[in-house]
């Protein structure tokens, strides 16, 4: 979050889910079983489209510091975050922070090539599921093959979960982050404390 | 549940998936020349077989785009997915069950 002291409109800003802040401490899952879930709010997005062999997607890539992944559900890290594979032209560039992307260099690289470079932060918020149980937890609600062998780390798809669309992306073991739209935010962080709730209790043989 | 192989994305859940009709219906070159009968014809007519048919789907939840299906529409069966730009595939219908005659 932003220091209280910092000045404009961005100190003003809170996830859509910062109501939340204290249920969703509350819903975590201790022990061997353990899951945890919050919210990682306010971070820069940027919808990306360019096709991708061409000489646009080449340089806005060099503006990334990567590759922009062209198969379904590849990611790729760069300097100002990492892009996510939506469809054949198209990507969702996710930073780590707040912080402004570099939309003028990305605009001047797309130049007049057809494509599009859009802030996209307010579209989305990114809910972190963490914890040994955080697979079974979606697992009772989101279709697509989340083992390893289908799923690893380092993949994103998008698909739904508790039926609410989204991009649900695996940045590291144990680990799946879920970008809801803003406005279906709550529902699915509640669906997702109701899901973890089992955790808590005695395994049943 | 029925799944659907989008050209993009593979194997998804038919949920993540919108129905958009018969495929290949071919824009007439000159909507202008037409007469009323053959607009009609062209607007809102579509083939209603019973065996394989060329369908327009949409990948909504995933990558969002258009593509193909040959779906039997005895069996619903999905015979096969392919990407616009690509003919339709030669497909033959598949095994019905016993006693089915049609
Ligand atoms: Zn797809």
């Amino acid at each position: 979050m932003a220091e209280p002291t910092a000045p404009g409109p961005a100190a003003l800003r809170r996830g859509p889910l910062d109501h939340l802040t204290g249920a969703l401490r509350a819903a975590t899952v201790t022990g061997p079983r353990a899951v945890a879930l919050a919210e990682l709010p306010c971070r820069t997005m940027t919808a990306l489209r360019a096709a991708p062999d061409g000489p646009a997607a080449a340089r806005l890539a060099e503006v990334l510091g990567a590759p922009l992944p062209t198969r379904c559900g590849d990611t790729a890290r760069g300097e100002h975050g990492t892009a996510l594979w939506l469809g054949p032209d198209e990507w969702l560039l996710v930073a780590e922070d707040g912080a402004p992307a570099p939309l003028d260099a990305l605009s001047a690289a797309l130049g007049g090539d057809p494509g599009q470079v859009v802030d996209v932060s307010a579209q989305r918020t990114v809910l972190e599921l963490h914890g040994p149980s955080a697979r079974g937890v979606l697992e009772k609600g989101c279709a697509p093959d989340l083992h390893p062998r289908a799923f690893p780390p380092g993949r994103a798809v998008s698909t739904a979960a508790g039926q609410v669309p989204l991009v649900l992306w695996h940045p590291a073991a144990d680990t799946y982050r879920l970008l809801p739209r803003a406005s279906f935010a709550d529902h699915l962080a509640h669906w997702l404390m109701d899901a973890m709730g089992e955790y808590g209790l005695p395994e049943v043989d | 549940m029925l799944q659907l192989t989008c050209p993009w994305c593979g194997p998804r859940d038919e949920t993540e998936f919108h129905h958009g009709g018969q495929a290949h219906v071919a824009r007439p070159a000159d909507p202008a020349a037409l007469d009323d009968r053959e607009w009609a014809a062209y607007l809102f007519f579509r083939d209603n077989p019973a065996g394989p048919f060329a369908e327009r789907w949409v990948h909504s939840l995933g990558c969002r785009r258009w593509f193909h299906a040959v779906r039997d529409t005895v069996t619903y069966a999905v015979l096969a997915t392919y990407r616009p730009d690509e003919p339709r595939p030669g497909v033959a219908a598949a095994a019905r069950p016993e006693g089915e005659s049609r």
